[in-house]
């Protein structure tokens, strides 16, 4: 049924995508709305998640639905809360949906423009991980600056931070970072090279 | 049974006065908490929204180290940080070859001995607590769980996904009389303090908004994102709703300390952004 149709690379093959990375069958969520309802982000987001789930749902005859869900603001503003799953009568894992469909927004290069802060975060977070292995918040802070160009945000914070004794200036570093290189280049880089 | 301890970043960091009173309760009871040798980041919010792989990979690894050291459970004070850990033996133990795929990537066998533990769990098993409190902790508080310690249920199989019930039962082990309320379990924002501080300022402004609302006098976290958010936060808070809110937010390690008798500076209460003290008007004990 749904696998028979692949013409479309994000059209009918997303929702079986979907339940192959996560085990989520969203043919059956009855759209009861819950999810929306309880979301704390619901107002902000382009598709509450009960109406990502319908997308994914309709995708199969509709391509361009498969398309609306990959370019949604929503998959990012997503916060993981996991409110969602907790009080989902299917039990189905929506936070867990919401992580396949980022991964193939990425891949498709189909990431909303508006999410371009919270992906440079992100960014900045495993740029700062894969040489140190741990967090070095500092290098993260001015990683993110520049890739955002939100130079003036939060100019009073770090010397703040530095006064009580929250930001080092050096990062800590694991001492196996050969192997924290190896795993990223197994991983996140390896995708990345990728076409 | 040995019990080792992992930080993670933000204990190190933004969150060290977390680190700091747990070390010092720990010391005043006695008991040891060997860090996990070698410990590397567990890939927060970054690497499950950007990689799976990764994200499964990066605790993998902390938990393998872990095991090898022959530590039977690993407390893990961060909310956040103990979500990945939790998920990843999870899905490991669940799946073999997905197990056998992970422990290829980070070049360690991954078996999952070693249990996952949060901090209320650790905190809760201290025998015969009561008999070691020398200043009540007498004050209306508002647990805040957060989202991480109770969800997914499934996974974490701790108290109840929504209006939990363990932090409050400790609180009142300390003299505090918690209150019920609405926001125990609702997101404060999480990973966005920096990428989106408004969406941040909005959902943590209704958190305290309904805490101040209820009487608090002080909310209660187990997280640093938590922390972070309704405590050096609170100018961006404040701005948004435009009411100033004073309640201070304490991590259930100092609430524990102070009521053990251990002094303010040990507890890191000087690192916070909005002063740990108590209105005058309804201080039937003494301030800190």
């Amino acid at each position: 049924m749904r696998s028979d149709n692949h013409a479309h690379p994000a059209g009918p093959a997303l929702a079986d995508r979907v339940l192959e990375k996560t085990g989520v069958d969203v043919a059956r969520c009855y759209q009861c709305g819950k999810c929306s309802a309880g979301c704390p982000l619901a107002a902000e987001m382009d598709f509450p998640p009960s109406q990502i789930m319908h997308l994914l749902q309709l995708a199969e005859g509709f391509p361009e639905y498969a398309e609306l869900a990959l370019r949604s603001h929503t998959i990012w503003l997503c916060l993981t809360c996991e409110i969602c799953y907790a009080r989902c009568p299917m039990e189905l894992d929506i936070p867990k949906v919401m992580d396949a469909l980022r991964h193939q927004s990425l891949a498709q290069k189909k990431v909303n423009p508006k999410a371009k802060d919270i992906l440079a975060f992100h960014r900045a977070f495993l740029d700062s991980l894969q040489y140190t292995g741990r967090l070095f918040e500092m290098g993260q802070i001015v990683d993110y600056k520049m890739r955002s160009r939100h130079f003036l945000q939060d100019m009073l914070q770090a010397p703040w931070m530095f006064l009580v004794g929250k930001l080092h200036l050096l990062p800590e570093r694991v001492r196996n970072r050969r192997l924290l290189g190896r795993i990223f280049a197994r991983t996140l880089k390896a995708k990345e090279k990728r076409p | 049974m040995k019990t080792g301890f992992y930080p993670g970043c933000s204990m190190k960091g933004s969150a060290r006065e977390y680190s700091e009173s747990l070390l010092a309760v720990a010391a005043a009871l006695g008991r040891e908490l060997p860090e996990v040798p070698d410990w590397n980041c567990c890939g927060a919010t970054a690497a499950h929204n950007l990689d799976p792989d990764l994200s499964l990979a990066l605790p993998a690894r902390i938990l393998a180290a872990a095991e090898k050291d022959g530590m039977d459970e690993v407390l893990v004070p961060c909310a956040a940080c103990y979500s990945r850990l939790s998920v990843t033996r999870h899905e490991l133990l669940q799946d073999e070859t997905l197990r056998q795929r992970i422990s290829g990537l980070i070049e360690a066998d991954f078996r999952g001995a070693a249990r996952v533990l949060n901090i209320i769990e650790w905190l809760a098993a201290i025998p015969g607590l009561e008999s070691m409190i020398k200043a009540p902790f007498a004050r209306r508080v508002a647990c805040y769980y957060g989202c991480l310690l109770v969800r997914p249920a499934g996974v974490v199989n701790f108290d109840r996904p929504e209006d939990p019930q363990s932090m409050d039962l400790f609180m009142k082990k300390l003299g505090a009389e918690p209150l019920d309320w609405a926001f125990k379990t609702e997101c404060c924002g999480a990973g966005f303090s920096v990428s989106r501080t408004d969406l941040v300022a909005k959902l943590s402004g209704l958190i305290l908004e309904d805490a101040v609302a209820r009487g608090a006098e002080a909310v209660i976290v187990a997280c640093p994102m938590c922390h972070l958010n309704l405590d050096m936060r609170r100018p961006n808070i404040e701005k948004r709703s435009g009411q100033k809110y004073g309640i201070p937010v304490i991590y259930i390690t100092q609430a524990l300390g102070l009521a053990l008798g251990l002094p303010a500076k040990k507890l890191g209460l000087q690192r916070h952004k909005v002063a740990v003290k108590f209105p005058a008007a309804n201080a039937a004990a003494k301030d800190i």
